[in-house]
C-alpha cells in the first residue's frame, strides 16, 4: 500500500501521496518535472519534501517499489539482485543519515565499494536530492570504479576519453581525419567511439573495421564502439565483425527500454555473445551503455517518477552488464528536460554520484544543444567539477561541435586543460603508448610534441590529391 | 606602450598542426591548433559566431506560405498543401511542452477530418514539420520531394506498384510525433514526416526523415525508421529518396516499420567487398 507522508511547517500542512510523489518533490527544480506535472509547486514544499525524505529509513525502498514489481522487469532486477549483506550495515540508518554517513570519514573507499551491493537506485537518489553540489563530488570522488578491455579506466588520478570522430555521412577519410586530430591530442583512452549518421548493419560493419584498423596498425591500447543498437551489432558479430564493445541507450523502466527496441534478455545475450570473442587483452568488461535524465518522460514511460529517479534505475540495468563505459549524456535531450546550465550542471553531478555509488563506471558526456540556455562556460564548469570528483572519462571531438549529432560537447583541447589544471592522466596502458609513439613530448606535464610523430607525419603521404572527399 | 604586434606575429604563442589539410576532408574542427593546450583566439572566436547563428536559427518562424507556394510549383501539385499547426501556440511554449508539439491543435484536426471524410486510403502521406530548424525544411522540402516523387514514379512504372499520396500537409511548431495524428486521421498506411532537425554550429539546415508504417497517436520510437541529414553538405537528397523508397517497399511488403524493419540500403556495401576492408580504405591504414 502507498503511504501518505504529511508534516506541518508553521500553520501550512503539507501531504505527500506516495513515494513517488515525496521523491519527486524533493527533487531539485528542473523543467523535465515540470513537464511531467511532478515538481514542487513551491520553493517551501520542495524543501519540506527534503525533510520529510530525510526522516524515511533506507529500508522503504525494499518495502515499497516505485513501480510494482509484478509491471516492471528493472523493478524486479532491482530487489531480486539486492544483497542484504551489504545493506546490513545501513540498514539501520534514515536517508539524511544515509547522506552523514556517505560523508563522513567511515565511509572510506572500501566500506563504500562494501556497501554497493546493498543500494538501490532510488535510495541513491534520494541522498542525491539531500545532497548539495559539493557533497556529491565529495562522495563520488570516494567511489572507485576500475574497468578494463585493453586498457584499465576509472584509476585514481585519471580521466580517460572517449574519441567521437563522427561524421554526417559516415565518409570514411571524414572519420579517419577526427581520429588522426584526436589522437595527435591525446585522446581515445576509453573508447573511440562513432555514433554512425546511417544506423544499419551493413553500415556499423564498416566503421567497426575502419576503426578496428587503425587500432591494430598504431597498436593503440584502446577499445573501439559502434554506437548502433544492440540487435545490430548481434548481427554483426554473427557476420564475424570486428566488435569490441556492444552499445545500447538504456533507461530505468522497462518500458523506456522497450520503447527503445530492447530488454534485459537482449542485453545478456549481447553480453555473451561479445564475450566469446575474446578480443580484450588486460579486462573483460565489453558493454557500452549511454543514460541520461529525461529519456523515460520523453519515451511516456515514467511512471509518475521524476526524471533523477529515473536516470538512477538505469544504473540498476548497466552494472547487471559489467559494462567498461556508463555515459550520461547530460544536456543532449533539450531544454524540456534540463533548461539551463544550472540544471545540466546539477544533473551531471548527480548522475556521476548514483552511477558511482551504485558501481557503475560513470563517465560523462559535458553538453548542451543550441536550443538550451547553456554554452561553452557552463561546460567549463561541469568539466572542472567533474574533473574533481573522480569523473572515468568525458567525451573528446574536434573543436566541441559534433557535426553529426549536433550538439556541443567537450573538445579534445578541453580534455587537456582538465588534465593540467587537475593533474590528471589517462589510462596508465594508453599513457605509455602517447609517450612511446611522441604525441608527447612529456606526459606528466601533459604537454604535446610540437613536431609531427613519425608514424603518422608518414601516413599524411598517402593523403588523396585535390581534396575530393570519398562519399 | 610598445607596438607588440609585429614582435607576437613573430612568437610562436599558437602551435599550428601540420595536419590542417585533413580539413578538406570534413567540416568537423580539425587541426585547430593550440596555445599551450587551449583554443587560438582565432578559433574561439569562430566558434563563439558560429554558436550565435545556431542559436539565432532555433527561434526563426517558418515562412509556410512561401513554402506552400514553392512546393505547389516544384511539384506541380493540383490540391496545395494543407497548412496545419499544432498544441504549441509559438517558440517559447513550443521548447518547454514536447507534448504540446506532438499534438495538432483543434482546427487543425477538424480541418484534415473534413479533407478525410470521403474515406478514401491512402499508401502514403507525407507531413512536413518545421522542428527546431525551420530553415532546414525551408531549404531542402522542395528537392527532396521532387526525388522522392520521382523516384516513386520510377517504382510505379518499374514494378507496377502503385502509390496513392495523401494530400501534402505542412505542420508549424511540430515534432516528429505529430505525424502519427496526420497520417491517421487521413488513412494512411504509412506516414513519412519531413522534420528539422536541431542545428548543429555547422548544419544549422539539417533535415530528418521518419517512416512510420500504420501512424496512430501515442506510437513511440521503435516504431519508427529514421534517415538523418538530409542537406546540401550532406546527405543529398537523391540518395535520402533512394534509401526511403526501398524502407518505404519493405515496409510495405512486411507491413511494419521500426526495429524490425533494419535499413538495408547499404548492404550492397558488404556484398561488394571480396572479403577485405576495401571499402575501409583511408590515408591512416594506407600501407
Amino acid at each position: 500500500m502507498a503511504q501518505t507522508y504529511h508534516t506541518t511547517v508553521g500553520s501550512r500542512r503539507y501531504r505527500f501521496e506516495g513515494l513517488a510523489e515525496l521523491m519527486a518533490k524533493a527533487t531539485p527544480a528542473r523543467s523535465g518535472d515540470r513537464l511531467a506535472g511532478v515538481i514542487a509547486d513551491t520553493a517551501e514544499e520542495r524543501v519540506v519534501a527534503q525533510m520529510v525524505l530525510a526522516e524515511l529509513p533506507l529500508s522503504t525502498f525494499l518495502n515499497e517499489a516505485l513501480i510494482p514489481y509484478e509491471q516492471d522487469e528493472i523493478t524486479r532486477l532491482i530487489i531480486d539482485e539486492h544483497d542484504a549483506r551489504a545493506f546490513a550495515p545501513l540498514k539501520h540508518l534514515t536517508v539524511g543519515d544515509f547522506r552523514n554517513w556517505l560523508l563522513s570519514d567511515h565511509a572510506t573507499s572500501e566500506a563504500l565499494a562494501a556497501a554497493r551491493d546493498g543500494i538501490t537506485p532510488e535510495m541513491a537518489a534520494a541522498v542525491s536530492k539531500l545532497m548539495r553540489n559539493q557533497d556529491l563530488i565529495l562522495v563520488a570522488r570516494k567511489c572507485q570504479v576500475t574497468t578494463a578491455f585493453r586498457n584499465t579506466i576509472g584509476l585514481s588520478g585519471r580521466m580517460s576519453t572517449r574519441l567521437q570522430p563522427n561524421h554526417p555521412t559516415d565518409d570514411v577519410t571524414g572519420i579517419a581525419a577526427s581520429i588522426l586530430d584526436g589522437l595527435l591530442y591525446g585522446s581515445g583512452d576509453a573508447v573511440i567511439g562513432i555514433n554512425p549518421a546511417t544506423d544499419n548493419v551493413a553500415q556499423s560493419i564498416k566503421l567497426m573495421r575502419l576503426m578496428d584498423d587503425v587500432i591494430q596498425k598504431y597498436q593503440i591500447p584502446t577499445q573501439s564502439c559502434v554506437l548502433t543498437h544492440v540487435t545490430n551489432t548481434l548481427e554483426a558479430i554473427e557476420k564475424g565483425a570486428p566488435v569490441d564493445l556492444v552499445f545500447q541507450s538504456i533507461g530505468g523502466t522497462e518500458a523506456t527500454n522497450r520503447s527503445f527496441g530492447f530488454d534485459l534478455s537482449i542485453l545478456a545475450e549481447a553480453e555473451a555473445a561479445a564475450q566469446t570473442l575474446n578480443r580484450g587483452t588486460v579486462g573483460r568488461n565489453v558493454m557500452y551503455f549511454e543514460t541520461g535524465q529525461g529519456s523515460s518522460l520523453s519515451a511516456d514511460a515514467h511512471h509518475g517518477l521524476d526524471q533523477q529517479t529515473c536516470e538512477a534505475r538505469a544504473y540498476a540495468v548497466a552494472r547487471k552488464f559489467s559494462p567498461l563505459l556508463v555515459n550520461t549524456v547530460v544536456g543532449f535531450i533539450g531544454p524540456e528536460y534540463l533548461y539551463d546550465g544550472k540544471e545540466i550542471i546539477r544533473a551531471g553531478l548527480e548522475d556521476h554520484f548514483c552511477g558511482k555509488l551504485l558501481g557503475v563506471p560513470m563517465g560523462c558526456d559535458v553538453c548542451y544543444t543550441n536550443h538550451a540556455e547553456a554554452d561553452q562556460n557552463d561546460m567549463d564548469n561541469l568539466l572542472t567539477l567533474l574533473g574533481v570528483a573522480g569523473c572515468n572519462f568525458v567525451m573528446g571531438i574536434p573543436g566541441s561541435d559534433d557535426i553529426m549529432l549536433n550538439y556541443q560537447t567537450t573538445s579534445f583541447h578541453d580534455a587537456l586543460y582538465a588534465r593540467r589544471v587537475l593533474g590528471l592522466k589517462a589510462a596508465p596502458e594508453f599513457e605509455r603508448w602517447l609517450e612511446q609513439v611522441q604525441i608527447f613530448q612529456d606526459v606528466g606535464a601533459c604537454q604535446l610534441n610540437d613536431q609531427l610523430p613519425a608514424a603518422f607525419a608518414n601516413s599524411l603521404r598517402h593523403l588523396p590529391r585535390g581534396g575530393s572527399r570519398d562519399a | 606602450m610598445p607596438d607588440t604586434g609585429a614582435n607576437e606575429a613573430q612568437v610562436p604563442f599558437v602551435v599550428e598542426n601540420p595536419w590542417e589539410r585533413l580539413q578538406a576532408f570534413t567540416d568537423a574542427r580539425i587541426g585547430l591548433g593550440r596555445a599551450g593546450v587551449s583554443l587560438p583566439t582565432r578559433q574561439l572566436l569562430a566558434f563563439q559566431l558560429a554558436h550565435a547563428q545556431a542559436q539565432d536559427a532555433v527561434h526563426c518562424p517558418l515562412d509556410s506560405d512561401a513554402l506552400a507556394s514553392q512546393l505547389t510549383n516544384t511539384l506541380s501539385l493540383t490540391v496545395p498543401p494543407l497548412r496545419l499547426h499544432s498544441h504549441a501556440l509559438d517558440r517559447a511554449m513550443y521548447l518547454q511542452r514536447p507534448d504540446y508539439g506532438r499534438r495538432l491543435n483543434d482546427d487543425s484536426r477538424a480541418r484534415l477530418q473534413t479533407a478525410a471524410m470521403d474515406g478514401q486510403r491512402f499508401d502514403l502521406a507525407v507531413v512536413i514539420v518545421d522542428g527546431l530548424s525551420a530553415r532546414a525544411v525551408q531549404q531542402n522540402s522542395a528537392p527532396f520531394l521532387a526525388a522522392l516523387y520521382h523516384a516513386i514514379q520510377q517504382d510505379q512504372s518499374d514494378s507496377e506498384d502503385v502509390w496513392r499520396l495523401a494530400p501534402l500537409t505542412i505542420v508549424e511548431q511540430g515534432r516528429v510525433a505529430v505525424g502519427d495524428e496526420v497520417g491517421d486521421l487521413l488513412n494512411a498506411d504509412a506516414v513519412l514526416v519531413m522534420i528539422g532537425e536541431r542545428p548543429g554550429l555547422s548544419s544549422p539546415d539539417s533535415l530528418g526523415l521518419y517512416m512510420t508504417w500504420a501512424p496512430e497517436p501515442g506510437l513511440k520510437d521503435d516504431r519508427r525508421n529514421c534517415i538523418s541529414n538530409v542537406r546540401p553538405a550532406g546527405l543529398s537528397s537523391e540518395e535520402a529518396a533512394r534509401r526511403l523508397m526501398l524502407l518505404l517497399k519493405e515496409a510495405r511488403q512486411r507491413r511494419l516499420s521500426g526495429v524490425q524493419l533494419k535499413d538495408r540500403s547499404e548492404d550492397s556495401v558488404l556484398e561488394g567487398e571480396s572479403g577485405g576492408s576495401g571499402s575501409t580504405r583511408n590515408f591512416l591504414v594506407a600501407d
